[in-house]
């Protein structure tokens, strides 16, 4: 409310400094209303039974002067820019400027992801959680099939990662195929079950196709829990047959990666090459879902979100547009679990819970539900994000020295995605590349596209 | 009765359709036919049922009884009453527009109006197979479509919005657009939910232009639902009336025109004849007045049969 009225009043007056002094000290005690039981009171025990409170001021201090002056730099600085500033840029400006942003962006963070491993810093870690990031970025981009451009909700995406997770343990382990002979096998078995979760939910819209897919997710969760015999329920896995080079395996003996290559070893030659083989898939499912936007199915599914009755007055049958979705976007979760399951070794129902499902559909909202870029982007800032926010070491200072950051890790993410769906509510790129055009590529801007009926 | 063109070789033979939803018959045993090259309008006001036919046309609704049967000529003839609405419109060549237009609003012009290629497009890109691995018989085939597409934006003047959002487009553009998407689908019957809603003089009469070009160069029969007494009288070749539900009068637009049917049910009675009645002794006439003065009274809602 507070915001508002200073926007109201900001262009009229100019600098008011009462006005913005009032405001900052209004935002202060707001600050201090929130901080003071959530950081002020502490409580401990003495040692027996009894429990003490603790008063932790310096820490509310200071919380509330970060919030002052955060709100006086705001004050002065942003909204008075913003008020006092003649026109906006234009519209076309910011359009072109978008479209630049994918040609020029998508190259240079591509030549940084291959570079990346062998930048001084990379080390174990780092490779880690670079192809969980990679990972998440294709199974993102699968999923920006089915919600981005068909426009249905998929909350239950996570089971087509654990079919196909499952999928290539157990033909591994049961008939000994290799990773490159289920890889396929994987894809196929993930699209079919997504015609399977098709079929029902056609005639499903809104809040009830969300629901059906949760439980869907669900289902495949606790049948893979539960059947034993066939999956090994809770113990999972294990023993999945790790990548090898082209039948060279990443070992230490003479028959090793390194010894044949006459490197000397090291543990992140196989991190490498997953890292790679991670890339390689992501790449292939740009490239095959960039090339489906531009093909008539593209168009359709991208119609379908527009307006389904108008898409079948013009004889599409929506049906088949639907499910050919689902199947799809299912396919890529597929190849992405073949792959989780041969980097990790060891698969269990515990991997494939509901906030994977959660996580993926938030990289495809933050990132916009149609810019492919955005979706990189979005995954690096959370996939990323959760792990820098680990490493928040200084926060000891406030909360004393056994506090652990990673506690707080999800509640700060929160935080950041409440803030980037204030200032971008569609995704960091959020407005259409129109996939067919007679003189210039124009942008389309995101309050013109739909956003699906569910 | 004089012989028609619409009676002869029509395209489109509706006979004794009816669609009841629940205890309310929208649509009470109407049969008419269009003809094959003719602009038919179908009229009647608020609640007739026109937009009811229309969605029975296309097959957004099912009939509860009745037989459509829409002849391509040569002896080819689909029953739209069993079709799909999506089969109707990709293999019976009827093609629709809608009331409250339906564009794809994020989707350009241009992609608007290749989404009626969908069909041709998905077999000539292999179903998306050959299209993924890029094959020179898709990018032909696209090109084909993108020249077609140039081909109606130019007849509805639109070629140079053509990379534009359709979102953006002013109203009259929105409707210009819709007929083209729908004549994109290469249709044999084009049926317009009122075209001419909303437009100026001016767009009416590019309008009736429109439809006539249509009519002339591509031999098609146009159906149309309309208000706008200038365009139904100005390019019909043939009027339907229809009111509460059932077919008041069929024939030439001058015929219509001086149909008292028609004109009662457009001005209503005149309420000296009611008097007249009345007096004579009609008991149930009586009945009538009283009961519409008791709904006029009470403040009930006495139309609003969409």
């Amino acid at each position: 409310m507070a915001v508002a009225e200073a926007k109201a009043i900001a262009p009229s007056r100019g600098l008011d400094l009462p006005a913005i002094i009032k405001d900052c000290l209004l935002a202060t005690l707001v600050a201090f209303a929130i901080f003071f039981p959530t950081l002020g009171v502490k409580t401990d025990s003495t040692g027996g039974l009894d429990i003490i409170l603790r008063y932790r001021w310096t820490a509310v201090f200071i919380a509330c002067a970060v919030v002052f002056a955060g709100r006086l730099l705001l004050q002065l600085l942003v909204w008075n820019r913003a008020a006092a500033a003649t026109r906006p840029a234009s519209p076309l400006a910011q359009r072109i400027g978008e479209l630049e942003l994918g040609k020029y962006l998508g190259p240079v963070v591509l030549a940084m992801a291959i570079l990346m491993p062998f930048l001084p810093f990379t080390d174990r870690y780092v490779m880690d959680v670079a192809i969980l990031i990679v990972t998440y970025i294709m199974l993102a981009w699968g999923l920006q099939v089915v919600v981005g451009l068909a426009g249905l909700l998929d909350l239950g995406y996570v089971a087509f990662y654990a079919v196909g997770a499952y999928s290539y343990a157990l033909l591994a382990q049961h008939f000994g195929f290799s990773f490159w002979i289920c890889l396929p096998l994987a894809g196929t078995l993930a699209a079919f079950w997504g015609i399977i979760l098709g079929f029902p939910v056609l005639r499903l819209r809104g809040d009830y196709l969300a629901i059906v897919t949760l439980a869907f997710g669900e289902i495949i969760r606790l049948v893979l829990l539960n059947w034993h015999e066939f999956t090994g329920g809770p113990n999972g896995i294990s023993n999945v047959p790790r990548p090898s080079f082209f039948g060279i395996p990443f070992t230490r003996g003479e028959e090793g990666f390194a010894a044949t290559f006459g490197l000397p070893f090291s543990n992140l030659h196989r991190l490498m090459f997953l890292y790679y083989l991670a890339m390689a898939l992501a790449l292939v499912t740009f490239f095959v879902t960039n090339r489906l936007r531009r093909l008539p199915i593209g168009r359709a599914w991208e119609a379908l979100r527009e307006d389904e009755i108008a898409c079948r007055s013009l004889g599409l049958n929506t049906t088949n547009t639907k499910l050919t979705a689902f199947a799809i976007g299912a396919m890529f979760g597929g190849f992405a679990g073949s792959f989780f399951a041969t980097k990790q070794g060891f698969i269990s129902p515990e991997s494939f819970n509901f906030l994977e499902s959660a996580t993926i559909l938030a990289i495809v909202v933050l990132g916009g539900m149609s810019s492919q870029i955005g979706v990189v982007l979005a995954s690096i800032a959370m996939i990323g994000g959760l792990e820098v926010l680990r490493q928040l070491h200084f926060l000891k200072l406030f909360f004393g020295a056994d506090f652990d950051p990673s506690q707080l890790r999800m509640l700060l993410f929160g935080m950041a995605m409440v803030l980037v769906m204030l200032w971008k509510p569609r995704g960091l790129v959020s407005s259409r590349v129109p996939s067919v055009f007679l003189k210039q590529k124009k942008i389309v801007s995101s309050d013109l596209v739909g956003q699906g009926h569910g | 009765m004089m012989s028609h063109s619409w009676t002869q070789d029509p395209i489109l033979t509706v006979e004794h359709l009816t669609m009841r939803f629940g205890g309310l018959i929208a649509v009470d045993d109407v049969s008419f036919t269009v003809g094959r090259n003719d602009i038919t309008a179908l009229i009647g006001p608020n609640g007739a049922g026109k937009t009811t036919v229309f969605n029975c046309l296309t097959g957004f609704y099912k009939p509860s009884e009745g037989r459509i049967a829409m002849r391509h000529g040569g002896g080819v003839e689909h029953l739209l009453e069993r079709m799909d609405d999506f089969r109707i419109a990709s293999i019976a060549k009827v093609a629709r527009t809608f009331q409250n237009i339906r564009l794809f609003g994020g989707m350009t012009v241009l992609e608007n109006l290749m989404i009626s290629h969908h069909n041709r497009l998905m077999r000539a890109s292999g179903y998306t197979l050959a299209g993924v691995i890029g094959l020179r018989s898709y990018r032909t085939a696209e090109t084909e479509a993108i020249e077609r597409c140039k081909y109606w934006l130019d007849k509805v003047g639109l070629i140079e919005r053509a990379d534009d959002p359709a979102g953006d487009l002013p109203y009259g553009a929105q409707r210009r657009l819709e007929i083209a998407r729908a004549m994109c689908t290469g249709p044999l019957l084009l049926c317009l939910d009122e075209p001419a809603a909303g437009l100026n003089p001016r767009e009416s009469e590019e309008l009736n232009q429109l439809l006539r070009y249509i009519r002339d160069t591509h031999q098609i029969g146009i159906l149309l639902i309309e208000h706008d007494m200038s365009v139904v009288m100005g390019i019909s070749d043939h009027v339907i009336v229809l009111d509460y539900g059932q077919k008041l009068s069929d024939g030439t637009a001058q015929e219509v025109r001086k149909d008292p049917a028609v004109i009662r049910a457009y001005l209503g009675v005149d309420e000296k004849e009611l008097e007249k009645a009345a007096r004579q002794g009609d008991e149930a006439l009586k009945a009538v007045v009283r009961d519409v003065k008791a709904i006029e009274s009470s403040g009930a809602p006495t139309g609003g049969r969409a």
